[in-house]
C-alpha cells in the first residue's frame, strides 16, 4: 500500500477550523462553564435501583424534593429502574443517608436498594480539583520536558500546541454537552495526554530522519512524506485503540461512559493534530536540515 | 541480526510460564502461602465503604492551651513574676498581661532551651511555643511545629482508637491508614451500610462520672448539661471523679431484677478506689454519667461502691447497649472526628461493574484480535500470539504483587489492548519499507526491528509518563488505572521485543526464501 496524499495542501484550512474550534471551546469553558461532578463541587451523589415498575421518575422527585435537601437532581442512568440522584446540601449531618432512605421508605416502599453512594465536603472536593489540575499541568509539563530533551525546541512547540489543541477540544465538548467532570475524566485527559504525544512523537521521528536524509527536500513536502509513510501505523494504531475504546463504552456500564468518551475524542483529536497541528508547526517555523544537525554537535 | 541464543530462549519461556501460572492462580485455590496469590478487588469492584475522616484539633488545642496556663500560672508564681490577667482566647492563643517590669525575666523564662516551660525540640530547631510581646501583654501561641507535634500526637491516638473501634465491630479486613497529618481513611470490603461505623466513629466517647450539684459555689465550677434523652437538665460539677480512661471493660447485660439492657463496667486499681471514695462519701447524692457533654443517667447513690465495677442503665436497646460498651472498651478519641469524604458501593453494582468490565475486555480483545489477522495474516498471528502472552504478563504481574484491581483498572488493560499492538504495527510497517529496497528478508527484517526502535520507545514513554503522574496524583480507584496502564507498558515492551521478535524471526528464517513475506 503506497499513499501519497497531499495532506499539505489543507495545513492551512484545517488551522482556521482548529483555532476556531479551540476559540468556541474557551468561550464555552469560561460562559457555559462546566458540569463538576461531586468529586469536585462536593455533595452527594446515590444510585438508586427500583425494584418495581409502578414507582416512576416523577413520583422520584416528588419523594426528594419533600425531603428538603435544596436542589435535588434527579436523571436515569443506564437503563429504565436505575436512578442518579445529586444535591449538595450545605449543611452536614451524619445520619443523613439513613434518613433519606426512611424517609424514601416511607414515601415510595421499600423497593429500592442504594447501589451506590459518594458524598464529598466542600473542602475535599475543592483538593481533588486542585490535584486533578495539577495533576493535568504536571503531565503536561513532563511531557514539554521530555520532548525538549528528545528534539530540538520547533518540534517541542508543535507538539505543545497540539497536545493543548487535544485536551482543550475535549474539554470544550464536555462542556457543550453538559457532560459530566469526575475524576474518571481527569484520568482520561491525562492518557489523552500521553496519547496524543506518542502518536505526534512517531510522525516527528520520522520528519527527523527525513530531514538528515533528503536535505534538498523543502521541509513544507517533507512533512507530508513523512506523514504518508507513517500513515499506515497511525490508521491501525488509531483503529485498534478506537476499538477497545468502544467496547469499553458500549459495554463497559454506565460508569465508564464519560472517561471512554473523553478518550474516544482524545483519540480522534490527537490523530489529527499530529497530522494538521504538530507538522504545520514545523512548516512555520521554517525546520529544515540545519535545524536538526547543528543541534546534535 | 535475527539470532536469540538458548539462554534467552529459556529465560522468555521460563517467565511466560510463571505469568500464565500466577494468571491461572486467580481461579484456584492452592495450598501453599507463597502460589496461592489473587488480584485484589477495589471496593468499586467488590463493594464496600471508603470513610475519609477528619480530626477536629480545634478542642485538643484549647485544652492544651488551659493546662499551659494552669501550669505558666504556677511557675510565674515560683518566678516572682505577679500575673495581671490570664486567659485563652477563642483564636487559640494566650493571653498574660503581667507588670512591665517582669517582661525581661518572662522572655528569659520562655526562650530558655533547657527550661521546661517551653519545650525545645532540637530536631526541628524550634520551640513548642512562641511568644509575642504587646506593651506587657504576652500573647503565647503554638509554634509550626509545635502545632505539628501536636497534631502527630492526636492523629496517632486516633489512629489507634479508631482501629479498635473497627475491629470491635469485626468487618472483613478493614485498612486504616493515615492521611496527610490529621486524616484517617477507613476501607471497609464489603461493607454496603456503613451507618453503624459511622456512629462509632462519629463519637468521641469521653466518659465522665460527676456528681449532681444544687449549688454553684463549687470550687471547680459546675455546668448545665443536657440529658442524652432530653427530659431534663441537669448542673453538675465540672469535677471529674472517675473519667473513662480508668475502665478496663465494659459489656452490655440485662439486668436481672428489672429485665432492661444495662452496660456494666470494671474499674482498674485507681479508679476502683476513686470510686468508692467518692460513692462512700456522697451517698444520697446523684452521680452523673456524662458521655460527650450529654448526661445518660444520674441515679442517686444508694450505697458505696467499693468493687470496682458499677452499670449504667440508660433506657438501652440492645443495639445501643452493645455500642456503648464498645465505644468504651475502646476509648474516648482525643479530639471529634468528622466524615468529610464518603463512598460505598453495594455488592449488587461492584457484581455489574465487574461483568460489564470482563465482557467489554473480551469483546475489545476480539474486535483487536480480528482486525489485526486480517490486516496482517501471518504476522497478525504472531502479533496476537503476543498479544495474548502480553496480557497474562500483565494479569500475572497484576497478581504477583497483589495489586488492586479497579473497574478504571480494568479499563486500563482494555487500553493497553488496544495500544499494544502499535509497538508492533511500527515495527511491520517499518520492516515493509525496508523490504523495498534489501533483497534479503533476514537483514530487511532486522533493520525494521532496529530503525523503528526509537519511535517504539518514544511513544511508550510518552504514555508511561502519564500513567506514573496519575499513579502518584490520583486517588483510589484512578490510582488502579495507572498501574494497569503502567504495568501494561513494560509487558507491551518485553513481549514485542522479546517474544514477537522470537516468532517473527523463527517464520522469517524458515521461510527466507518466499515472497512477500509481510
Amino acid at each position: 500500500m503506497i499513499q501519497n496524499l497531499n495532506f499539505n495542501k489543507y495545513y492551512k484550512l484545517f488551522n482556521i477550523i482548529s483555532v476556531v474550534l479551540v476559540i468556541l471551546s474557551l468561550i464555552s469553558i469560561l460562559f457555559k462553564g462546566l458540569n463538576y461532578g461531586v468529586d469536585f463541587k462536593g455533595g452527594t451523589l446515590i444510585e438508586l435501583r427500583i425494584n418495581d415498575n409502578q414507582t416512576t421518575i416523577s413520583n422520584l422527585r416528588s419523594a426528594f424534593n419533600n425531603m428538603n435537601l435544596g436542589d435535588v437532581a434527579i436523571k436515569n442512568f443506564g437503563n429504565d429502574n436505575d436512578y442518579l440522584i445529586k444535591f449538595v446540601k450545605k449543611d452536614r449531618d451524619k445520619n443523613l443517608i439513613q434518613n433519606i432512605k426512611k424517609d424514601l421508605q416511607s414515601s415510595i416502599g421499600p423497593v429500592f436498594e442504594f447501589r451506590r453512594v459518594e458524598s464529598v465536603g466542600p473542602k475535599v472536593s475543592a483538593e481533588l480539583l486542585n490535584k486533578g489540575l495539577i495533576a493535568i499541568a504536571a503531565s503536561l509539563g513532563a511531557m514539554l520536558f521530555y520532548i525538549w530533551i528528545r528534539f530540538e525546541w520547533q518540534f517541542s512547540l508543535g507538539a505543545i500546541i497540539a497536545l493543548f489543541h487535544d485536551v482543550i477540544l475535549t474539554i470544550g465538548i464536555f462542556s457543550l454537552f453538559n457532560i459530566e467532570i469526575n475524576l474518571s475524566i481527569v484520568a482520561a485527559l491525562l492518557t489523552i495526554v500521553g496519547y496524543s504525544m506518542n502518536d505526534t512523537v512517531v510522525i516527528f521521528d520520522r520528519v527527523r530522519e527525513n530531514l538528515k536524509k533528503h536535505i534538498s527536500i523543502k521541509i513544507f513536502e517533507l512533512t507530508n512524506i513523512s506523514i504518508n509513510e507513517t500513515l499506515s501505523r497511525t490508521i491501525i494504531t488509531s483503529a485498534t485503540t478506537l476499538l477497545a475504546l468502544l467496547s469499553i463504552f458500549v459495554f463497559g456500564g454506565e460508569i465508564l461512559k464519560g472517561f471512554s468518551l473523553a478518550m474516544i475524542l482524545g483519540v480522534i483529536f490527537g490523530t489529527y493534530s499530529s497530522i494538521y497541528i504538530a507538522n504545520p508547526t514545523l512548516v512555520y517555523l521554517k525546520v529544515s536540515y540545519k535545524t536538526v544537525v547543528k543541534e546534535e554537535k | 541480526m535475527l539470532k536469540f541464543s538458548k539462554i534467552n530462549i529459556l529465560i522468555t519461556t521460563l517467565l511466560s510460564i510463571i505469568v500464565i501460572f500466577f494468571t491461572i492462580s486467580n481461579f484456584t485455590e492452592f495450598e501453599d502461602e507463597f502460589v496461592n496469590k489473587k488480584i485484589n478487588l477495589g471496593l468499586d469492584l467488590q463493594g464496600g465503604s471508603y470513610l475519609l475522616l477528619k480530626i477536629d484539633n480545634d478542642p485538643v488545642i484549647i485544652k492544651e492551651l488551659q493546662n499551659k496556663a494552669i501550669s505558666l500560672k504556677n511557675v510565674l508564681k515560683e518566678n516572682n513574676i505577679s500575673v495581671l490577667n490570664i486567659r485563652v482566647t477563642d483564636d487559640k492563643k494566650i493571653l498574660l498581661s503581667i507588670n512591665k517590669k517582669d517582661a525581661d525575666k518572662l522572655n528569659q523564662l520562655f526562650n530558655d532551651k533547657n527550661g521546661i516551660v517551653n519545650p525545645y525540640f532540637d530536631q526541628f530547631k524550634s520551640f513548642q511555643f512562641e511568644i509575642a510581646n504587646q506593651e506587657g501583654n504576652f500573647e503565647i501561641f503554638f509554634s509550626k511545629y509545635g502545632l505539628i507535634q501536636l497534631k502527630t500526637s492526636s492523629l496517632d491516638q486516633a489512629i489507634e482508637i479508631v482501629r479498635r473501634r473497627v475491629d470491635e465491630v469485626g468487618t472483613n479486613e478493614p485498612n486504616i491508614l493515615k492521611r496527610g497529618n490529621d486524616r484517617i481513611l477507613v476501607e471497609l470490603p464489603g461493607l454496603d451500610d456503613p451507618m453503624r461505623i459511622k456512629n462509632l466513629l462519629g463519637k468521641t466517647a469521653n466518659l465522665s462520672f460527676r456528681f449532681v450539684t444544687q449549688t454553684n459555689e463549687e470550687t471547680f465550677g459546675s455546668e448545665e448539661l443536657e440529658f442524652e434523652d432530653g427530659s431534663e437538665v441537669a448542673n453538675v460539677s465540672k469535677r471529674i471523679i472517675v473519667s473513662g480512661e480508668n475502665l478496663i471493660d465494659a459489656q452490655p447485660r440485662m439486668d436481672n431484677q428489672t429485665n432492661e439492657t444495662v452496660v456494666t463496667f470494671d474499674f482498674d486499681r485507681v479508679g476502683a478506689k476513686r470510686f468508692g471514695r467518692a460513692t462512700t462519701k456522697g451517698i444520697g447524692k446523684r452521680l452523673a454519667i456524662v458521655l460527650d457533654g450529654k448526661v445518660i443517667s444520674a441515679p442517686v447513690i444508694q450505697e458505696a461502691i467499693v468493687a470496682g465495677s458499677g452499670q449504667i442503665s440508660g433506657d438501652f436497646t440492645f443495639q445501643s447497649a452493645t455500642d456503648l460498651a464498645l465505644l468504651l472498651r475502646s476509648g474516648a478519641l482525643p479530639a471529634p472526628l468528622e466524615i468529610i469524604e464518603e463512598r460505598t458501593v453495594g455488592p449488587g453494582l461492584g457484581q455489574d461493574s465487574i461483568k460489564s468490565g470482563l465482557s467489554a475486555l473480551l469483546i475489545g480483545f476480539i474486535l483487536v484480535i480480528t482486525f489485526m489477522l486480517i490486516k496482517y495474516r501471518v504476522f497478525g498471528i504472531i502479533a496476537n500470539a503476543t498479544l495474548i502472552l502480553n496480557l497474562f504478563f500483565l494479569v500475572g504481574i497484576l497478581t504477583l504483587f497483589e495489586a488492586t484491581l479497579t473497574l478504571p483498572g480494568i479499563a486500563g488493560i482494555i487500553l493497553t489492548v488496544g495500544m499494544a499492538v502499535d509497538a508492533n504495527v511500527l515495527i511491520f510497517e517499518r520492516i515493509k519499507e525496508e523490504i523495498k529496497n534489501e533483497k534479503n528478508q533476514i537483514i530487511a527484517f532486522d533493520a525494521g526491528y532496529n530503525k523503528s526502535r526509537n519511535a517504539v520507545l518514544d511513544a511508550n514513554i510518552t504514555t508511561l509518563i502519564a500513567a506514573i503522574i496519575l499513579f502518584f496524583l490520583g486517588s483510589g480507584p484512578i490510582k488502579g488505572f495507572a498501574v494497569t496502564l503502567g504495568i501494561g507498558i513494560f509487558t507491551t515492551l518485553f513481549s514485542v521485543y522479546f517474544i514477537a521478535r522470537l516468532f517473527t524471526s523463527i517464520y522469517v528464517i524458515r521461510n527466507k526464501n518466499k515472497e512477500q513475506l509481510i
